[in-house]
């Protein structure tokens, strides 16, 4: 066992960068649920989002064409969901779960011909001096765009939020649907656009999966990334900053548990690989317990105007 | 304008329509897939619904398969059901399948050689026990917490997963396998081998277990109180509450009975067509099960028939990627679409197509 092997500026540099794919999904699904829609479909459009990524990439060399698709297949996944949830009316956890298993058949069939090819990855950027300050250069400063880019999203959304009226239209619409239709908004509309806003953020952090952090397609390689997005939203209180927090968290554990298998802890490696999943699991137990939820009233009902 | 109006109560026509209406669909857009991805999309559509049963050159491998495949789903979507019934929603059942699979097979192999009839009864004793386990944590932490059950049952698969990486290739190991990862194998263990009950029929234990299962859901459904309880705490859980069912008292029971069922399904397939633990033995059975469970209305003998037919698209699947090249992946695809077109057409169930007239806004 050899602790010393792991760098911290190392270690908070890989964080950054394996917490992304889960902040772009969980924040995406964040605005749904705040729309008063539950998506159980994220890890479906996920891993759609990180094979179109890959294979558009691949074929264009620009890896942002790959995520400019990504998220376009994202949103297009999740029409399907809207369709089904906003007009026919169909159960949500069931619909959600379906979008998850079709997602897997549809990357898996999408990807074949994909498996074993090395993409275009993002060029890291160099921020002047800001990259040049000796640890904390490396740490912050030294990462792809889509780093940035996933933090300004979360606090896009929390102005969009607290301060817009369009989010205070979404936010009516998530906590009582019945009364929003009353006050005039469409309420089918505003979950549509949601949805769709859900998808492509959640094709965003796919394609960050296969083009950045690993950067290859596997088939499914997500392994779960989507539902622990749904489980930070849950952790976060569904208020956007702590999406941050629990992104961090979690991508945290993930690079700690992998560190910390390649340093041979005398800790065994079937712990050390199903601590993200165990972690998730306290997590949700704390918060729970803890009483505080927050969850919008409409969340997971379906909204009839003959209601 | 077309619109969308409630009816006063389901049709009952349109509920069993609408099953074989979405079958209809997946075929003709399945069919599109299919010649997309260039085969004769009638070619595959015959290969896959109408050989594995009818073929000559096939159907005397592939016929028996049919009830292979089908008895795991059926028992665990049998299982699933009662709970989606009362709106807990356990979608861990893979997990809850591989770890009854564990614990049935280690139970068995503690007692290795010996030839006693009774160890597989003991196996499966140990097998239920497994999942019901697996499943009372999501249980527990509903009650006692209130947490979440969809997610952590979902996470606890993966957690699964990983003990299963670890029995295979750790203290499951067969110890003259020459360091081979995969526990020691079933088949060649007599006594204990969950194998064919009659010769080419596919028919093993765990498919009477199923059919036992079917018969016991309908039963649980129409004829008993706690079937009843489950249904009023889905359709309206404060009214359930009003009238004195205990809501803890049926999440504990739908969790435990699915996961027992799950574990059962797990073992009676690692003791039998699979073989034994190796590392991806479950093929997903567990999450196929949600979509059997679903499209079979979650009514036990619409599951039986649902657990068949998709039973079907697999082996349907497999011959198609043998003859016409059909990649596997796209018979994921094809089921997961089944469940697609099945919600979809589920709506006019509850609402029905009219053409609007004007309103006054």
């Amino acid at each position: 066992m050899d602790l010393s092997s792991i760098s911290p500026i190392l270690l908070v540099a890989s964080i950054m960068v394996s917490a992304t794919p889960i902040m772009l999904a969980a924040i995406g699904e964040l605005v749904v649920e705040k729309s008063g829609t539950l998506n159980l479909g994220v890890e479906g459009m996920m891993i759609t989002g990180a094979v179109v990524g890959f294979a558009a990439a691949v074929n264009t060399t620009s890896p942002l064409v790959g995520f400019a698709a990504a998220a376009g297949a994202g949103a297009l996944l999740s029409l399907v969901f809207a369709i089904l949830t906003q007009y026919l009316l169909s159960n949500q956890v069931a619909t959600g779960l379906g979008l998850t298993l079709a997602g897997l058949g549809l990357s898996a069939l999408l990807g074949k011909p994909y498996e074993g090819i090395k993409s275009p990855t993002l060029p890291k950027l160099d921020l002047g001096p800001l990259s040049d300050i000796p640890g904390l250069g490396t740490m912050f400063f030294k990462h792809d765009i889509m780093v940035y880019l996933s933090i300004l999203l979360v606090i896009a959304v929390w102005a969009f939020l607290k301060y817009t009226r369009a989010g205070l239209i979404l936010r009516a619409v998530g906590e009582s649907h019945d009364s929003a239709h009353a006050l005039g908004y469409k309420v089918v509309r505003v979950r549509m656009l949601a949805i769709l806003f859900g998808g492509a953020c959640a094709g965003l952090g796919g394609a960050y999966l296969s083009l950045v952090r690993v950067p290859q397609w596997t088939e499914g390689m997500t392994a779960g990334a989507g539902w622990i997005a749904l489980a930070i939203v849950v952790f976060a209180s569904w208020r956007p900053w702590r999406i941050m927090v629990g992104a961090y968290l979690f991508g945290g554990i993930t690079v700690l548990q992998l560190n910390l298998q390649a340093a041979g802890v005398k800790v065994p490696v079937a712990l050390l690989s199903a601590s993200p999943y165990l972690v998730t699991i306290l997590v949700l137990v704390i918060i729970s317990a803890r009483g505080a939820h927050g969850a919008p009233a409409s969340l997971g009902r379906s909204f009839h105007a003959s209601n | 304008m077309l619109r969308l109006e409630k009816r006063p109560e389901p049709s009952r026509a349109w509920v069993a329509l609408s099953p074989l209406l979405a079958v209809a669909l997946t075929m003709i857009v399945g069919g599109a897939l299919f010649s997309m991805l260039g085969a004769n999309p009638f070619e595959a559509i015959r290969t896959i619904f109408w050989d594995p049963i009818f073929s000559p050159q096939f159907s005397g491998f592939t016929r028996p398969q049919l009830l292979v495949k089908a008895g795991p789903l059926i028992l665990i979507a049998i299982g699933l059901s009662i709970g989606f019934r009362a709106g807990i929603w356990n979608i861990g059942a893979e997990g809850q399948y591989i770890m009854g699979a564990i614990c049935g097979a280690g139970a068995g192999l503690a007692l290795y050689p010996s030839e006693s009839p009774l160890i597989f009864p003991l196996m499966l004793l140990f097998g239920a026990l497994g999942g019901w386990a697996w499943a009372m944590i999501p249980a527990l932490l509903k009650t006692k917490l209130g947490t979440n059950e969809i997610l952590v049952s979902l996470m606890l698969v993966y957690v699964a997963e990983t003990i299963l990486a670890s029995a295979a290739s750790g203290f499951l190991r067969n110890p003259d396998g020459m360091g081979f990862p995969g526990s020691r194998n079933f088949k060649e263990w007599g006594n204990v081998h969950n194998g064919e009950l009659i010769a080419n029929t596919g028919l093993h234990w765990g498919v009477v277990a199923a059919f036992i299962a079917v018969i016991g859901a309908y039963v649980l459904f129409s004829r008993h109180i706690q079937g009843f309880n489950i249904r009023l705490t889905g359709d309206a859980p404060r009214a359930a509450r009003f009238s004195g069912v205990n809501p803890t008292r049926i999440v504990l029971f739908c969790l435990g009975m699915s996961g027992a069922l799950a574990g059962m399904a797990g073992l009676f397939e690692v003791a039998g067509p699979a073989g034994q633990i190796t590392i991806d033995f479950n093929a997903g059975y567990g999450f196929t099960a949600i979509i059997v469970a679903f499209l079979g209305r979650l009514n036990p003998i619409g599951i039986l028939l649902a657990g068949l037919l998709m039973a079907l698209t697999y082996i349907g699947g497999e011959l198609a990627q043998l003859m016409l090249g059909v990649p596997g992946a796209a018979i994921q695809l094809f089921q997961g679409m089944l469940l697609f077109f099945l919600l979809a057409t589920d709506v006019f169930s509850n609402y029905r197509l009219r053409l609007a007239k004007k309103e006054v806004a």
